[in-house]
This record gives structure tokens, C-alpha cells and sequence, in this order.
């Protein structure tokens, strides 16, 4: 192994070069979200009463817990406020050391960058190995920085140790799948969207665990998110359970250098089978079903199987509340319905943010047609360019309107089975068809950047983000109204959808019409770039 | 459209990105039934002004048409008659090689069958593979095969045989001549002198975004000098004196130069009487015809004009 990673410095190099901005703002932004988070929350909860108090209303709720776990102490300060952050800041942390692991390893491989380096002295596992480098320096950088971030706003050292150091591992375990999805995919677009199956699937593990009776249940331990809570920081520390990830990550890395170890450079796995000779597109509507297709029967899948997981745990919405006094509480109210009803929205609302990164992803294959150098040789035939960007764009915005229809579907198929009440499969189908012209605004914002800052396309990724983190913490934050309305997910009705919801849905709509239009606009009358 | 009208007419183009002036007043016409060489050393400005040309960019100022139309307003109408190869061919790799082919010609309006498959035999292209298993060479005959199948009035062809080895570069040449005899026009972008030579009727010669030379190859009687290498057994005496020689190089029994064809077999003799040991003659490269031309080395005007 060590002659076959020759010359790895020199890609690391190279590596640190290409992202030390980018790499660097991230690190020190997800250290800087823990420690103002934090540093809210410590005004917020001053007493140990109204931290029990807190802890014991998202413990008792259902569609909490499924989307953050638990409060293993309530107590502590730092285990109230840090949940959010344990679960889907864990997430988020590993979605961006998984796009560097691919970055360097798939993405370079593809255009033949690396091809021109290998010409020199270097090795066949040389890129992979200076990423596994790159990956674990910046995973170790982010633990300690998040720590003292952490420690700086006011929680005490030993914890914020643990939790920087699970955010790490957790980081690391993420980069080292994305080493892994990088050698099974031949382009590093399906090699994003594989790792972000395995993220959004070992997320929906650990929900499915926590809301286990008793709790935490084996799936939480069968995922890196679940590790990253059962470490529990603030609640006991249990750092022997920091173990598990890195075990975990050798393995994924050593899965690598196996894999690559058997492959040519710019290959997949699979070897390619001859196909037939002539062909039957006569359309770009037809090529771009057939480009975008596999990617979006796939995503069709995970929307089915996570729904049906997720609407299967309506029904343990009931067996949380506990204590007598908050079952007495929301009896008075107006009964569990209500409850029901915010656990199936908060799904939902999850799930549309999902759909619109589908939406993202699919609308950004305009721009990656467009650097390849394929667009060119079609626009040269009697294809027209708003119809050429059509073809994709339409992809993107159908899509993403099935996958919010399937998930609805399962959802309340699956929820109304659990609950015993087929009322429920109507309503939430409803509930996700209302969300489709939110996901559509931030789908469209990707036309719009290809429009009129083609390089920037890509920036709709950190704007999806964005909206998703304005969305968590805009109120923890306590940051304006304006500013956390600028997310278009905030606007879109939530269960029970009443005819208050005939507005958003009108506006976002016209709102996604116009934003689409002036993209086209601007590709109309732009250069073709690469 | 009119019939009469040059099929391409470029006036004083002008094309900037950032900094960099791209195209720099440019001018080309290209006659209906020509076949045109359009000559220039990597980073000239062929390829922005070919993509001017197709619509992909816009020019900045300058007059541009194409079978009297506006490339950039009237691009639809204008590409249904229009073929392009690009210089670097990108395909999608899990499409084979037949169905890229099928899809550019139904797209540019169907395609004849039986050409496809001569075309497809005469390149020797296996159209089951798919994309990404293709060598550059074998992604640039897909490019080929597809536009050579249509029936344009135009074709666009940007280094077309920088992929492709000798015998290829053969079958693509008998390829241009059939288009020829056919009435169709042709412009051929190309940094080997050699290549636009055997093909082309008139050539244009790019230098920094401006055309510095336009015509018939036969009278550019500059461009038709012999490059010489010669050893000969004695020391050569009153070269000098021969007529029509140039940039001479004399090191001893070696000799380097350039000579007018009309004046070679003085040369012969001159190098016959002092023995000749070895002879290389060839036409001038781009290069040194760009250093005895205009005086500056192909790297130096790249450099002088980014």
C-alpha cells in the first residue's frame, strides 16, 4: 500500500490549495452555529426548573423526538440546548465532509484531472489517500474548534469536549462513506446523491430507534447520527461510545482502498455492457428523462420507504406523553389529534425540505451539461435553448412534485395504519401537495443563478441550507422576521391545511413562475460558458 | 437568404472577455460552395469566432451573418441548415455511440440511414459502445459521423482531426471533398498548415482576433517556401548568394533555411556540389511561418494578446 499512495502530499496540497476557503468557512460556521446556539440557550433557560420543563416537552412530543432524539438528562443545560444540533446538526456536518471526500477523490477523476497528475510520480491510491488525510485533519479541527466554541458560550468543558469530539467523528465517519460512494459511482453527481441516501437513511434508523419502547431501540445504534446522541454529551459523557464511529471508519476506508484497488481510473465498478447500435431519442425531453431517470427512480424509493418509516410512528405519538399533567394538558386542548397533526406536519415540512434538495440537484444537471461541453453540439441543431433548458428544468419541477405525491402517500398510508384511521392518508396527501410550490421556489432559484451567475449555480446548495438552518434556529437565534421569512419552506401550510392555505400556495407559485422566468430570461441572453 | 451573398460574412468583429480582447475586428467571408481554411495558432480566436458564428456567444460589436441571417436572432432557422463539430467532443457516457448519433440527427432533422451506415464503416466506429468507454478520437468520429449524416448547407467543422489518427484524417478528408463536389460550404478551423492546405479552396489566417491574411493558398507565395535541413560533406561557400532563400542558419557542413519552390533547384546544386550527406525538406510549420512572418513566436503573440 504505502508505494501505491506515492506523491499523496503533493495532493494534498493540491487539495488544501483548491479548498482553503471553502473548507475553512465551513469548519469554523458549523463550530460558530454550536456556540451561538448555546450561547442563546443560556439565557433562555436560566433555572433548573425551566430546563426540566423543556426537556420534558420535547421528550413528551412524538414528532420531536423523531427529528432530534431525546433529552438524556433534563437537567443539563447543555443537553437541552444542544439537541437540535446532536441529531441534525450531526447530519449537516457529515452532508459537507461528505461533498469534500467526493470533491477530491470522484470529482477529480472525472473531468481527467487526475489523469493529468497520475502522468506524474504518483500513486493509484495517492488521491484517496490525502483525502482520508485532508478529511480526518479537517474532522479533528472541527471537534476541537466546536469544543471550545461551545465552552466559550458558557457549557462546561468536559462536555463540550464530548460533543465537539462526536461532532469529529461523526464528520469523519460521513467523509469516509463518501471515500466509499466515490469508487461505486462513476460520476460524482450519483456518488452525492448515494452518500445523501446513506445519511438520510441512517437519520430515519436512528428515528425509528428513539422512539423505541424501551428507548434508545437497536436502530439508533446502527447509525452514525445515533452514535453521535448515545455519546451523550452533557448527560453523562460517554465517550467509550466514540469507538463505534471510528471503528466504523476504518473499515469504510479500507472498503475503499479495496475497491480502488480493482478498478481502472474513470471507471466504476461495473463494467460497461455493449449497448444497441442505433437509437430511439428524438427529443432533448426524451434525453433528458432517459439522463435523469435511474437518479430519480431511486429518490422514489427512499421518498416510499421513509414515509412509510416515518408515518409508522404517528402512533407512538400517544405512548410519550408520560407524565399525567401533560396528557391532562393537551386533553384540555383539544386532545392527541392535535399532537397527531403536528407530528404529521413536521414530517411532512422535513420531507418537502428533501424534495426541494432533489429539486436542487436535478435542476443543477443545466448547469453540469452546460461545463461538459454537451449542451453546445445540441444547441447547434434546431434545438432552441429555452427548450433545451426546459427539458431538465421540467425534470426538476415534476419530479420533485411526484416525489412530494409519494411521500403523502406513504405517509398517511402508513400513518393512517398505524393510528387505525383512514382519514389521515387524505389529509396528509394534501398536506404534502401544499408544500410542492415552496419546494418549487427553491428549485427555481437554480435556474435563476444559471440565468444570470452561471458559476455560481452551484450556490443554490448553500441557499437550500440556508433555508433549512433559518428554519431550525431563526427563532433560537432570535434573528428578525424578515430574514427568517426569506425562506421559502416557512411559507407553505402546514396540517390541518384549512382554506387559509389557498394564498401562500398561489403566491409561492407566482413567486417560483416569475423567479423561473427571469432564469430564462437570462439564459436567453447569455454567453455559453464553461 | 439570398443566393448570390457570400454564405458567411463577418465584418469587423468584436469580442471581449473581461480583459481579454477574443476577436479584435474581425473579417471572413466564406463563398457558397467553398471550402475555406480557417488558419490560426492555439488561443487566435477560431474557436470564439466559430461560436459567434453558431449563436453561442454574442459578439460584442461587428457585423456577423450566416446564409444572410443573424446567428444570434435568427439561431433556429439558421441551425436547421447548419452542421458543427466541436474541437473537444463531450458525450454522454451512458449513451452508446449509435444512439448520439440518432438523437443529433433527429434533431437536426433526420438523417439518412444508408449514409449513416457508410460514414459509420468508413470511420470504423463501433456504435454499441457506450460514451465513456470511447478514446477522444472515437468521441470526435461520433461528432463526425453525426454531422457528416445531415444535410446541412453549412458545415462548421472546429479541429476536427486533432483526435484522429492518419488514415482516419484520410477518410475524413474524402469526406469534405464529397461535401464539395456536393455544392455544400464548408469552414474548417485548423492549427496544421498542411491539413487546411490539401483541403481547403481559400484560407484565412487569424492572429490575435484579426484575419492578417486572406486567399487562395497558391498566392501566398510567403506561405509556400520550403523549410531545409541539410549536411553536406564540405563546408558550403556564397549560400548567401542563392536567390530567394531565407532565414539561414549556418553552422559549418549544417545548414538550415527556407527557399522559394521556384528557386529550390538552385539550391540542390549548390548543395550537390559540396555533397550532400543528408536532406529533410517540409512545408513550414504554422510556427515558423508565424516567426518569418510577423516576426514573433507562436507563444510570445499567445502571451502579448491574453
Amino acid at each position: 500500500m504505502p508505494e501505491q499512495s506515492a506523491g499523496w502530499a503533493t495532493t494534498l496540497r493540491l487539495a488544501l490549495r483548491r479548498d482553503r476557503i471553502m473548507l475553512t468557512s465551513w469548519v469554523i460556521g458549523l463550530a460558530a452555529t454550536a456556540g451561538l446556539s448555546a450561547a442563546a440557550t443560556v439565557d433562555l433557560y436560566p433555572t433548573e426548573e425551566s430546563r426540566v420543563a423543556a426537556a420534558d416537552t420535547i421528550n413528551s412530543s412524538a414528532a420531536v423526538v423523531a427529528l432530534y432524539g431525546r433529552v438524556y438528562d433534563p437537567t443539563s443545560l447543555g443537553a437541552v440546548s444542544m439537541i437540535k444540533l446532536t441529531a441534525l446538526g450531526a447530519a449537516i456536518v457529515g452532508i459537507v465532509m461528505l461533498f469534500v471526500a467526493i470533491r477530491h477523490t470522484r470529482g477529480d477523476e472525472e473531468p481527467g484531472r487526475l489523469e493529468l497528475l497520475t502522468g506524474g510520480r504518483l500513486g493509484r491510491q495517492a488521491p484517496l489517500t490525502s483525502t482520508v488525510v485532508l478529511v480526518s485533519g479537517a474532522s479533528a479541527a472541527l471537534a476541537l474548534l466546536t469544543a471550545a466554541a461551545n465552552t466559550a458560550a458558557g457549557l462546561p468543558w468536559q462536555g463540550s469536549l464530548a460533543f465537539g469530539l462526536g461532532w469529529g467523528v461523526t464528520a469523519l465517519v460521513y467523509g469516509a462513506v463518501g471515500c466509499v460512494t466515490a469508487q461505486l459511482s462513476e460520476s460524482s453527481r450519483n456518488a452525492r446523491g448515494l452518500g445523501l441516501g446513506v445519511i438520510a437513511a441512517t437519520y430515519a434508523l436512528r428515528a425509528v430507534g428513539d422512539l423505541a419502547d424501551p428507548t434508545p431501540g437497536a436502530m439508533s445504534w446502527l447509525s452514525p447520527v445515533g452514535w453521535n446522541q448515545q455519546l451523550r454529551a452533557y448527560a453523562g459523557d460517554r465517550r467509550w461510545v466514540l469507538v463505534l464511529p471510528l471503528l466504523a471508519s476504518v473499515g469504510l476506508v479500507l472498503t475503499a482502498y479495496a475497491m480502488r484497488s480493482r478498478r481502472d481510473l474513470g471507471a466504476g465498478l461495473r463494467a460497461d455492457r455493449p449497448g444497441p447500435s442505433a437509437g430511439s431519442l428524438g427529443s432533448v425531453g426524451g434525453l433528458s428523462w432517459r439522463l435523469q431517470s435511474r437518479v430519480f427512480l431511486a429518490w422514489a424509493v427512499g421518498f416510499v420507504v421513509f414515509g412509510a418509516i416515518l408515518g409508522s410512528l404517528a402512533s407512538s405519538v400517544d405512548k410519550l406523553l408520560t407524565s399525567p399533567a401533560m396528557r391532562d394538558f393537551f386533553e384540555k386542548i383539544g386532545g392527541t389529534a392535535g399532537l397527531v397533526d403536528v407530528f404529521l406536519g413536521a414530517e411532512v415540512a422535513i420531507i418537502a425540505a428533501v424534495a426541494a434538495a432533489y429539486g436542487v440537484s436535478a435542476a443543477e444537471r443545466l448547469r453540469s451539461e452546460e461545463v461538459e461541453g454537451r449542451v453546445e453540439p445540441l444547441l447547434a441543431t434546431s434545438t432552441t435553448r429555452v427548450r433545451w433548458a426546459s427539458s431538465h428544468y421540467a425534470v426538476a419541477l415534476s419530479g420533485s412534485a411526484a416525489l412530494m405525491v409519494l411521500a403523502g402517500l406513504s405517509i398517511g398510508a402508513s400513518a393512517s395504519a398505524s393510528l387505525g384511521d383512514w382519514s389521515q392518508l387524505g389529509r396528509v396527501l394534501v398536506a404534502a401537495l401544499v408544500q410542492v410550490p415552496a419546494v418549487w421556489v427553491v428549485t427555481s432559484l437554480v435556474l435563476l443563478l444559471f440565468g444570470w451567475l452561471p458559476r455560481f449555480t452551484v450556490a443554490a446548495w448553500g441557499l437550500l441550507v440556508s433555508f433549512v438552518l433559518l428554519g431550525e434556529f431563526g427563532a433560537l437565534w432570535k434573528l428578525p422576521e424578515w430574514l427568517r421569512d426569506v425562506s421559502p419552506l416557512r411559507h407553505a401550510p402546514t396540517l390541518p391545511v384549512t382554506s387559509s392555505a389557498v394564498l401562500p400556495v398561489v403566491v409561492l407559485t407566482l413567486v417560483a413562475a416569475l423567479v423561473s422566468a427571469a432564469g430564462y430570461l437570462g439564459w436567453h441572453r447569455r454567453d455559453l460558458t464553461n | 437568404m439570398s443566393d448570390s451573398g457570400p454564405v458567411i460574412d463577418v465584418r469587423g468583429l468584436v469580442k471581449t472577455f473581461g480583459s481579454t480582447r477574443a476577436l479584435d475586428g474581425l473579417d471572413l467571408r466564406v463563398e457558397r460552395g467553398e471550402v475555406h481554411g480557417f488558419l490560426g495558432p492555439n488561443g487566435a480566436g477560431k474557436t470564439t469566432a466559430l461560436r459567434v458564428l453558431l449563436g453561442s456567444v454574442r459578439a460584442d460589436s461587428g457585423h456577423a451573418r450566416v446564409l444572410g441571417r443573424d446567428p444570434w436572432r435568427d439561431i433556429t432557422a439558421l441551425h436547421a441548415q447548419l452542421a458543427y463539430v466541436p474541437g473537444d467532443v463531450a458525450l454522454w457516457p451512458n449513451l452508446t455511440g449509435g444512439e448520439v448519433i440518432d438523437l443529433l440527427g433527429r434533431l437536426q432533422g433526420g438523417h439518412d440511414p444508408a449514409r449513416r451506415a457508410r460514414l459509420l464503416e468508413m470511420f470504423e466506429l463501433d456504435p454499441t459502445k457506450k460514451s465513456r468507454s470511447y478514446s477522444k478520437g472515437n468521441r470526435q468520429k461520433v461528432a463526425l459521423v453525426a454531422a457528416l449524416a445531415s444535410h446541412a448547407e453549412v458545415y462548421l467543422f472546429d479541429e476536427p482531426t486533432s483526435g484522429l489518427d492518419p488514415l482516419m484524417e484520410e477518410q475524413f478528408r474524402r469526406c469534405v471533398h464529397e461535401l464539395k463536389a456536393d455544392g455544400r460550404t464548408v469552414l474548417l478551423s485548423s492549427h496544421i498548415l498542411s491539413e487546411a492546405e490539401a483541403l481547403s479552396d481559400r484560407i484565412s489566417i487569424i492572429r490575435a482576433g484579426v484575419v492578417v491574411e486572406t486567399g487562395a493558398l497558391s498566392d501566398m507565395r510567403h506561405l509556400q517556401r520550403l523549410a531545409i535541413s541539410a549536411e553536406t560533406e564540405h563546408e558550403l561557400h556564397g549560400i548567401t548568394d542563392v536567390p530567394g532563400l531565407g532565414d539561414i542558419v549556418l553552422e559549418g557542413n549544417h545548414l538550415r533555411c527556407s527557399v522559394e519552390p521556384a528557386h529550390l533547384a538552385e539550391l540542390l546544386s549548390h548543395l550537390t556540389a559540396a555533397g550532400i550527406k543528408t536532406l529533410e525538406s517540409h512545408p513550414p510549420t504554422l510556427e515558423q511561418l508565424f516567426l518569418s512572418h510577423y516576426g514573433v513566436t507562436v507563444d510570445e503573440d499567445a502571451t502579448a494578446h491574453a
